[in-house]
C-alpha cells in the first residue's frame, strides 16, 4: 500500500525509484535534477536498511556508462539529468539499447540549446525520441504530465526495461520537476533475485553459460542480423506500448495536442474555451516513443494545435499521425517561458475564426 | 603420459586475430592462467576496451561486458559497485584509457574503485593503423605524427606516465609497470597481474598493472627487433618496476 504525502516532483520521482527496488544512482548534479541525487546520497545514509549505493560521477559520460554497468548485473540502476547531460549520455543510450540493457533514465528537459536556461522547456524531444546517438536504435520514451504520473511511470520504466530489455527515457521537465503536489507513493513490487536473471553477469563454470554484452559487429552479415534482431525488438514495442489519453474527443472541432507540463496547461484551456462555446477535445501523448499514433487514427474534419514548449518537434509526429497535415497548426514559446492557459485560448480563438 | 603444458581452461578454441610478435596475446594467456589457477571464472566479470583487444569475448569462457571506447573503468564501476562480491577485471589500451577514457580511469582512482586495471601500453594506435598514442615516444614516427620529426613536444606533447599518475592517488593501492619482452618479464608481469588480482579479492583499493608491449606491425619493425625497441627506446621514457604498494610497506 501506498501512502499520500505532499511532495516535490523530483523527491517523489526518487522515492518511487527506491520503492522500486532502484538501489544504484549513479548521477553528475545539474538543474533541475539535482534534488534526485541529493535524495538518493541522503537516503544512502540515513536509511542503511534499503541498501542503496549513490555514486557522484565525474561527468554524464561516466554516469551513464554506470548505469549500462550495473543494469547488465540484472540490478535496477538509473540516472538523472537535464539537457547538456543527456547530450553527453547519448553514445551510452545507442550503446545501452544495442546491448539489450535495462537502464532506466531520467531527462528533465531545461531551455536549450547549448549552456541554455534552467526554466522549463520541451526542447529535447527529438533527441530523446528520435535517437540522439549514433546508428539505427529506439528508446522507450514517457512523458508524465504530474507528479503522480511522475511516480507511477517511473516505477513502470523498470518494468518496461526489464520487459523489452533496452533503456527507458522518463522525461520531465524543470516544471514537474520543481512543482509539489499531493501524490500518493507507490508500493514495493516483488522483484527477482538480479543474479537469477537470464542474462545478467554474474560468473559462470558448472551451472551456467557464459553470458556476453557484445556490440562489435563482426562483418556485415553478422551485423546485419544483429541489426534485424534489434528492429524486430523495436517493433513489438511500437505494436505494443503506445499510450495516450483523450479528451473530449467526440464533439470536438479543435483538438489541442499536447504533453508533460503543456498539457497542464491546455486541459486548462480546453475548460476556458468550452465555458465560451467552443467545442474543443485534447490528445495527451504519454508514450512518446512509440508515439501513440492510433490516437490520431480514424479522425477526420477536425482542426488539430499542436502545443509545445520548443519550436515544434512532436508536431512533426502529429503530421505524420492525422489524415490530413493540412489540420495541423503549432503554437509554441521557447527560452523557458511557459505560457497561461488565456494565452492559448487566444489561439484556439484564432482557429475558430478561421 | 604425462601433462607437461595445456592451455588455461579458461580459453575457448578461438584463434586469435593479433598480429604476430604482439604482446596482447602474451598478456592475455597470463590472464588465463591466473583465472584457472585463482579460480576465479565462477564469480569473475571481465571489462574490455574498444582496440586491439576488442575481439577478447572469444577467447574466455567468462561472463564479460565489451565497454564504449575509454568507458571500461564506468561500466567496471557499475559492476563492482552492484555486486561488490564480484572479481572485476579490466583491460585497456593507451588509446583507450589515456586518451578517450583518461577521465574514467582517474575518477575510478580517485574513488578507489577496488577492481583490477590491466593497462596495455604499447604507444600506438594498433588497431586503426598506427596513429600517435599519448604513450608515443618523443620522435616516433605514427601515421598521424609522420616523419621526418615524428611525435614534436609544440604539437602534441609529451609521452603520458600512467602507472606513475595513478600511483599518486590514495584510492590506488598498487601500481608496477611490467614487460613481456623476455621469459623473466614475462613470469613478472604475471606476479603483478596476481598481485593485483589477489588485492582485489581482499577488498583493497584498485590494483594497476601497466604492461609495455610490443607492436612490430604498428612500429614497423621485426617482431624480434620490437622486442629489442622496448629495452634500447620503451623502458627510458617508462621504467620498469613497482611504483607504488600500499600492502608491502604495512608489513
Amino acid at each position: 500500500m501506498g501512502n499520500q504525502v505532499f511532495m516535490q516532483g523530483n523527491e517523489a520521482m526518487a522515492e518511487s525509484a527506491i520503492r522500486a527496488g532502484c538501489k544504484l544512482f549513479f548521477g553528475y548534479p545539474i538543474t533541475p535534477s539535482s534534488e534526485v541525487p541529493e535524495y538518493y546520497a541522503r537516503a544512502m545514509r540515513e536509511r542503511p536498511e534499503e541498501g542503496i549505493t549513490f555514486i557522484q560521477a565525474e561527468t554524464e559520460v561516466a554516469a551513464f556508462n554506470m548505469v549500462a554497468g550495473a543494469a547488465a548485473t540484472g540490478h535496477r540502476a538509473m540516472t538523472a539529468t537535464s539537457g547538456p547531460g543527456f547530450s553527453l549520455g547519448q553514445e551510452a543510450m545507442s550503446y545501452m539499447s544495442a546491448a539489450d540493457l535495462p537502464a532506466v533514465i531520467v531527462e528533465i528537459m531545461r531551455a536549450g540549446p547549448a549552456d541554455g536556461e534552467i526554466l522549463a522547456a520541451q526542447g529535447d524531444y527529438f533527441q530523446a525520441t528520435k535517437g540522439g546517438g549514433h546508428g539505427d536504435y529506439c528508446n522507450l520514451v514517457l512523458a508524465p504530465y504530474s507528479v503522480q504520473e511522475l511516480c507511477e511511470l517511473m516505477q513502470e520504466s523498470f518494468e518496461l526495461a526489464e520487459k523489452y530489455r533496452n533503456p527507458v527515457i522518463l522525461l520531465s521537465d524543470a516544471t514537474l520537476a520543481k512543482m509539489r503536489e499531493s501524490v500518493e507513493l507507490p508500493g514495493r513490487p516483488e522483484l527477482p533475485v538480479p543474479s537469477e536473471l537470464p542474462n545478467a553477469l554474474r560468473g559462470c563454470g558448472k551451472d551456467k553459460e557464459p553470458h556476453k554484452v557484445i556490440t562489435c559487429g563482426d562483418g556485415a552479415v553478422q551485423w546485419g542480423a544483429f541489426n534485424d534482431r534489434l528492429q524486430a525488438k523495436y517493433q513489438v514495442i511500437r505494436e505494443a506500448e503506445e499510450r495516450w489519453e483523450s479528451y473530449n474527443l467526440e464533439d470536438a472541432d479543435i483538438i489541442l495536442v499536447a504533453y508533460g507540463s503543456m498539457a497542464r496547461v491546455c486541459v486548462s484551456a480546453m475548460n476556458l474555451a468550452r465555458a465560451e462555446g467552443i467545442k474543443v477535445g485534447m490528445i495527451r501523448p504519454i508514450s512518446l516513443w512509440p508515439f501513440p499514433q492510433k490516437a490520431f487514427a480514424g479522425i477526420t474534419g477536425k482542426k488539430f494545435l499542436v502545443c509545445e514548449l520548443s519550436a515544434g518537434q512532436m508536431v512533426e509526429d502529429v503530421k505524420l499521425s492525422v489524415e490530413n497535415k493540412r489540420d495541423v497548426s503549432f503554437f509554441g514559446k521557447l527560452g523557458g517561458t511557459t505560457p497561461s492557459p488565456k494565452v492559448v485560448l487566444e489561439q484556439i480563438r484564432k482557429m475558430e475564426v478561421c | 603420459m604425462k601433462v607437461i603444458y595445456e592451455k588455461p581452461k579458461v580459453f575457448t578454441d578461438s584463434v586469435t586475430t593479433y598480429c604476430g610478435g604482439c604482446g596482447h596475446g602474451i598478456v592475455g594467456k597470463l590472464i588465463g592462467e591466473l583465472i584457472d589457477e585463482m579460480g576465479l571464472q565462477e564469480n569473475g566479470i571481465m571489462v574490455w576496451p574498444i582496440g586491439c583487444s576488442c575481439l577478447s569475448d572469444r577467447y574466455y569462457d567468462m561472463d564479460m561486458m565489451m565497454a564504449l571506447h575509454g568507458r571500461a573503468p564506468a561500466a567496471a564501476t557499475g559492476i563492482k559497485r552492484a555486486d561488490p562480491s564480484k572479481f572485476v577485471m579490466v583491460y585497456q589500451g593507451d588509446g583507450d584509457l589515456v586518451s578517450e577514457g583518461m577521465a574514467e580511469i582517474m575518477h575510478a582512482g580517485i574513488r578507489g574503485e577496488k577492481f583490477s586495471v590491466i593497462f596495455i601500453n604499447n604507444a600506438i594506435y594498433g588497431m586503426t593503423g598506427a596513429q600517435m598514442a599519448p604513450t608515443t615516444l618523443m620522435g616516433q614516427t605514427a601515421s598521424t605524427a609522420p616523419a621526418p620529426t615524428g611525435r614534436c613536444e609544440d604539437n602534441s606533447g609529451y609521452p603520458v606516465k600512467m602507472a606513475e599518475i595513478l600511483a599518486m592517488l590514495p584510492g590506488v593501492c598498487y601500481s608496477e609497470r611490467v614487460t613481456v619482452n623476455t621469459p623473466a618479464r614475462i613470469n613478472q608481469c604475471k606476479k603483478a597481474l596476481k598481485h593485483a588480482f589477489e588485492l582485489q579479492l581482499q577488498g583493497k583499493g584498485m590494483g594497476f598493472v601497466e604492461v609495455l608491449s610490443p607492436c612490430p606491425t604498428g612500429w614497423g619493425m621485426s617482431a624480434v627487433k620490437a622486442l629489442d625497441w622496448i629495452d634500447e627506446k620503451m623502458t627510458e621514457v617508462y621504467p620498469l618496476g613497482v611504483i607504488k604498494d600500499t600492502e608491502k610497506e604495512d608489513k
